[in-house]
């Protein structure tokens, strides 16, 4: 069997699946790290920003690398989610969970509902196609573009918060099953259940509170 | 008219039989081989085992269950162990050894040259097991753990937890998958053999049912071979699988296989008790935990304090007060019919006072809960989950139970029954334990036969009856055939066109009840009399009242049942028949008039030592007796003391 | 005790089925879920209906033939049992208890409760075995096999192949009974020699036979009648990975 059969048998759906799993998590972590900058101050926050814009073609290669990870997340969903259906014709009358929780019984709701996220957060962050405010055009005035004010400012907004931070608790749901998950279908720390179960949880917890704190802290008024 | 029962021992001294045998028998050349085609039918230990190695040599074979799977033969579910004479601990074990414990755990009834050569293949057993990835206990340094069994006064069970059957036989039927992968097997499962076809005398195929379609099919082979285990469930309640029957043995005996000793029936003494009429199954609590656990009854009759409340000073430890040097580690049958007798003078235990006590206690406060949790874990489970009490806590109640028949379709030292090409393998032969098994020996036997003994066997029958020219091959097309099938439809019509009003279960649980009050574990002429009164009645009853709803064109386990259970209702006639006509008390079998004084068995070495074998002479007439004398060259017949 | 049993009844596996509900009076604690069940059947034969079918065979939890899914669970509410050893007491009076087969494209319904397993038989025979053909093995201590390896050999090979596990699993996945047979032998030294190209054609099997795919829910894991960890089918994982990349030798 080959690597490309194997990407496409039950197992290496899942594999593919944890793989790109493990580089959409680092993403979601190191984006969240340096987002925290807004609370050491304009100045580091915008001097990232500018940073990561100054790097040009590796930019949009991350970016595009980024898509393609994305892009393999979903396939592979979408096959085991073919695959499951077909395997159960006819359902049960009556069915008990035992061990499963509403993260995982809700990946798919979960995971569609983030894709959605991710549009609306580059239309309204990156392209300023979504500008409810106008913080996105103010911003971009100058040269030196403004990001700070621009997050400071639609956090402001109580819709932009909202929405922000349901996205939050979805993408943590999300993530506190598919961490575990992950562990689980690479074959690591097979030794320790108790290691792979609590995987998920704290490494979701920790950017819940994370992310969660930026437009929270904004809207409620201890960082302006 | 009799038959003539040629054992075909080898000459020669005891230990060099079956090298020589095997040196002597016929061959078939390997290009001959795929001309053959062999039927085993069952796919237990002795089954799988059969149609694995036979399939590996390059035989044609068809496997044949009844279950859904071929892993779900009942030697799933032995629990204790595998006895071998590996001599692993040390502690003075050979094969001479096993085979002087098996012959004398059987009470003489068996043929010695079978019993050497089940210990000499003992080893090889463990070995290919081994080899296939059974994961049998071992110690901290890697090597094979063993434990001890009753009639052994050496440890030389291997065991994989209490599910040693199952380990065995995932081993076997993984080899069997290996070559039906392969396409050498084919396999049909969910398929009853109904009935076995002749041919000149010798056996060319068998009659199935599909029991999903219910369609009626022919096979033919040059060879047959039974492995289709015991008939304990001819008392109903044993512990049995629900499946386990007569059928395939008791038409193959219609057919011309003389059945012998059908009256050997092991009660095993350590189930749990029966708690109410409804009870269905009688499940076993492994003989393995008589290693650690011991067995009393209160010395007070009718004591009915918790066991907790009655002092030390208050117990009859019996079996540790009669048979000193063995203790609880007494044969099945001697330590059966101990708590049958403490019971019946009134000193059992729990609500029907059929019960005595398992007492791990000692081992406990001794080892620690948790070496006794690691040895017997699953087994206390399964105890506490059907009797809902806490085994570490109270004592057990156990009681014997009908567990292992030793009788069976008689074969010769190749396994062959009376009808030439007709193989029995396993519990469905009656050759090697004599009138009672130890235990850990039945899973040995059964994988003794299917690995190391059928494969020489069987090729020697082919290299030297089988027919090679494909143009001379018996086919189904073959009257014999016709009329088989016809007589297989014809009696399930007959079965469907009772429509009477009494269930089929009904009939085999009164059936059972016969068997169990007259041909128990204690028989007498009297009781034996009455049962062969009752039984042809009961016969009768069931052939103009039974009820099987639906059709047979179908799934329908009810006409599976009521095949299965007309058997039993003529194969019990011919038990107690045996039973009656064998003036002994002998292994599984006690005649209470043949008893010592002190309650042991007493044996007529001079008038029986033989196999009884009987012919089958059409239903309802008396069946003829003929007997294989047992000869005994290299074992003195004493009295057996275990005390 | 008074139950309202609710079963499932289906001619065969080509025609349509539905439940139904029967009143059962007289059941006692003491029986266990088949006794109840002969019972309604006894029943039911004595009103001249035809009885429900069920798989079932050594009553001792061993054979792993029983199978129905009761009141939305695999072999009922205690955990670690089978259909078989379940018994009464786990009711209450005037309970109302469902009772379906195993639902999976793989396990077609032969009859009400019984269903079509063989496509279990089919992944072990692609490749489920050691390759030892009999005759010629060595001693049987020649090879030393380390305490913790044979116990974890042990756990795995506990499986009865009842198919609870697929079952009770939401997506239908036969992962942990693959898990454990590999998991089984790769554990073992006698396993090592076909240890990825087993569980390469195992798998492949699996997926043909129409199983689903696994979430990592671990439904299969907490209905298991014989607790078997859903760590084996991490190791699976591992060993198929591996298989597919630095073992792909055929």
């Amino acid at each position: 069997m080959s690597l490309g059969t194997h990407l496409k048998s039950s197992i290496g759906e899942k594999t593919l699946m944890a793989v790109t799993g493990v580089f959409l998590l680092l993403f979601v972590i190191g984006h969240m790290l340096g987002n925290l900058q807004v609370f050491v101050g304009p100045e580091y926050l915008n001097a990232y920003a500018a940073k990561l814009q100054s790097l040009g073609p590796l930019l949009w290669a991350i970016r595009l690398f980024l898509l393609g990870t994305m892009a393999a997340h979903i396939w592979a969903a979408a096959r085991v989610v073919r695959r499951s259906v077909s395997a159960r014709p006819v359902k049960y009358a009556m069915q008990k969970d035992l061990a499963t929780n509403f993260a995982a019984k809700t990946m798919m709701v979960s995971g569609c509902l983030i894709l959605v996220f991710v549009v609306y957060h580059i239309l309204h962050f990156t392209s300023g196609n979504i500008d409810p405010i106008g913080a996105f055009a103010k911003a971009h005035i100058s040269e030196d573009i403004d990001v700070y004010g621009m997050v400071i400012a639609s956090f402001q907004h109580l819709p932009t918060t909202i929405i922000y931070s349901v996205a939050m608790v979805l993408l943590c749901m999300h993530i506190s099953h598919g961490a575990s998950s992950l562990v689980q279908t690479l074959g690591l720390l097979s030794c320790s259940e108790k290691c792979r179960d609590k995987i998920g949880p704290a490494l979701a917890g920790f950017l819940l509170i994370g992310n969660l704190s930026i437009p929270l802290s904004i809207y409620f008024g201890c960082i302006s | 008219m009799a038959f003539n029962l040629d054992s075909k021992i080898p000459e020669g001294p005891l230990a060099d039989k079956w090298t020589k045998h095997r040196f002597d028998m016929k061959l078939v050349n390997p290009a001959n081989k795929r001309k053959f085609n062999v039927i085993v039918v069952g796919s237990g230990l002795a089954g799988a085992s059969a149609a694995a190695s036979l399939s590996e040599l390059g035989y044609n074979v068809d496997c044949f269950c009844f279950q859904d799977s071929p892993r779900r033969a009942h030697s799933i579910a032995a629990q204790g162990g595998i006895n071998a004479a590996k001599n692993y601990p040390n502690d003075g074990d050979s094969v001479r050894r096993l085979f002087y414990d098996t012959i004398k755990g059987g009470d003489y009834r068996s043929r010695e040259a079978n019993v050497y050569r089940l210990a000499e293949v003992s080893n090889s057993i463990i070995d290919q097991c081994v080899a296939q990835g059974v994961p049998f206990a071992r110690d901290y340094g890697g090597l094979l753990d063993n434990r001890s069994f009753g009639g052994a006064q050496v440890s030389r069970t291997f065991y994989a937890r209490g599910q040693t059957g199952q380990q065995l036989l995932i081993g076997a039927y993984q080899a069997l998958s290996k070559e039906i992968g392969k396409g050498s097997v084919t396999m049909h499962t969910r398929t009853e053999m109904l009935d076995v076809v002749t041919v000149d005398g010798k056996a060319k195929g068998i009659i199935t049912r599909d029991l999903v379609s219910g369609e009626i099919k022919r096979h033919a082979g040059d060879a047959v071979l039974l492995c289709t285990g015991g008939y304990g469930n001819v008392f109903y309640l044993s512990t049995n699988a629900m499946g386990s029957n007569v059928t395939a043995a008791f038409r193959a005996h219609k057919k011309g296989a003389g059945f012998a000793n059908p009256c050997y029936t092991q009660i095993h003494p350590t189930c749990i008790p029966v708690s109410s009429e409804h009870q269905s199954k009688l499940t076993l609590m492994s003989e393995s935990l008589r290693n650690d656990g011991r067995v009393w009854v209160p010395k007070k009759k009718g004591d009915d304090r918790p066991p907790s409340d009655i002092p030390e000073g208050e117990r009859d430890y019996y079996l540790e007060r009669r048979y000193p040097s063995f203790g609880n580690l007494v044969p099945r049958d001697v330590a059966s019919r101990a708590a049958k007798e403490r019971c019946d003078e009134g000193f059992g235990v729990g609500e029907s006072g059929l019960a005595v006590y398992l007492d791990f206690a000692d081992a406990i406060s001794r080892l620690g809960e948790d070496t006794i949790r690691a040895r017997y874990g699953n087994l206390f489970q399964m105890y506490e989950k059907i009797a809902a009490e806490n085994p570490y806590k109270t004592p057990m109640r156990i009681f014997p139970a009908v567990h292992y028949t030793m009788g069976g379709l008689w074969v010769d030292y190749n396994l062959q029954t009376t009808v030439p090409g007709l193989f029995a393998l396993g519990e469905c032969n009656f050759s090697d334990h004599g009138a009672n098994r130890l235990g850990a020996s039945a899973l040995m036997q059964g994988l003794a036969d299917g690995y190391f003994v059928a494969p020489y066997t069987v090729s020697n029958y082919l290299g030297e009856h089988g027919e090679m020219d494909a143009a001379k091959k018996v086919t189904t097309a073959h009257p014999a055939f016709d009329e088989a099938e016809a007589a297989v439809i014809a009696r399930t019509e007959r079965l469907l066109a009772v429509n009477g009003k009494q269930s089929i279960d009904s009939f085999h649980k009164r059936l059972g009840l016969i068997m169990w009050d007259n041909c128990g574990m204690g028989r007498t002429k009297e009781t034996l009399t009455k049962a062969l009164e009752e039984i042809p009645k009961l016969r009768e009853e069931f052939w103009s009242d039974v009820r099987i709803p639906g059709g047979d064109k179908e799934f329908n386990a009810e006409v599976e049942k009521a095949n299965r259970v007309a058997d039993f209702l003529e194969f019990a006639e011919t038990m107690c028949l045996d039973a009656l006509t064998r003036e002994e008390s002998c292994g599984g079998h006690f005649r209470e008039e043949h008893q010592s004084g002190e309650g042991e068995a007493q044996r007529d070495d001079e008038n029986y030592a033989h196999a009884a074998v009987w012919e089958y002479t059409g239903e309802g007439n008396r069946p003829e007796l003929s007997m294989e004398q047992l000869e005994f060259e290299n074992v003195m017949l004493t009295t057996r003391s275990y005390k | 005790m008074k139950i309202t049993l609710h079963a499932w009844r289906q001619k065969d596996a080509n025609s349509p089925g539905g439940m139904q509900t029967r009143e059962v009076d007289g059941i006692s604690k003491d029986m266990s879920f088949l006794e109840m069940l002969d019972k309604v059947n006894e029943d039911i034969i004595n009103e001249g209906g035809e009885p429900i079918a069920f798989d079932h065979d050594c009553r001792e939890g061993i054979c792993g033939t029983c199978s129905m899914m009761i009141n939305g669970q695999a072999h009922g509410p205690d955990g670690g049992t089978t259909t078989c050893q379940l018994h009464m007491r786990s009711f209450q009076d005037g309970d109302a208890i469902h009772i379906e087969p195993w639902r999976s494209r793989a396990f077609p319904v032969v009859r009400d409760l019984v269903v079509d397993r063989s496509s279990f038989d089919r992944i072990v025979q692609a490749g489920g075995f050691v390759s030892a053909n009999t005759g010629g093995c060595q001693d049987a201590n020649s090879q030393l096999v380390p305490k913790v390896s044979s116990d974890l050999a042990m756990d795995a090979a506990a499986c009865i192949g009842c198919g609870a596990c697929v079952a009770s699993c939401p997506n239908g996945s036969a992962m942990l009974f693959v898990a454990a047979k590999i998991g089984h032998l790769a554990n073992l030294p006698q396993g090592q020699p076909e240890r990825y190209s087993r569980a390469r054609s195992m798998v492949k099997q699996m997926d043909a036979e129409g199983f689903g795919a696994c979430s990592n829910h671990y439904e299969c894991e907490a209905s298991c009648p014989k607790d078997i960890p859903v760590t084996f089918i991490s190791d699976m994982n591992r060993d198929v990975l591996k298989a597919s990349t630095c073992h792909s030798d055929k």
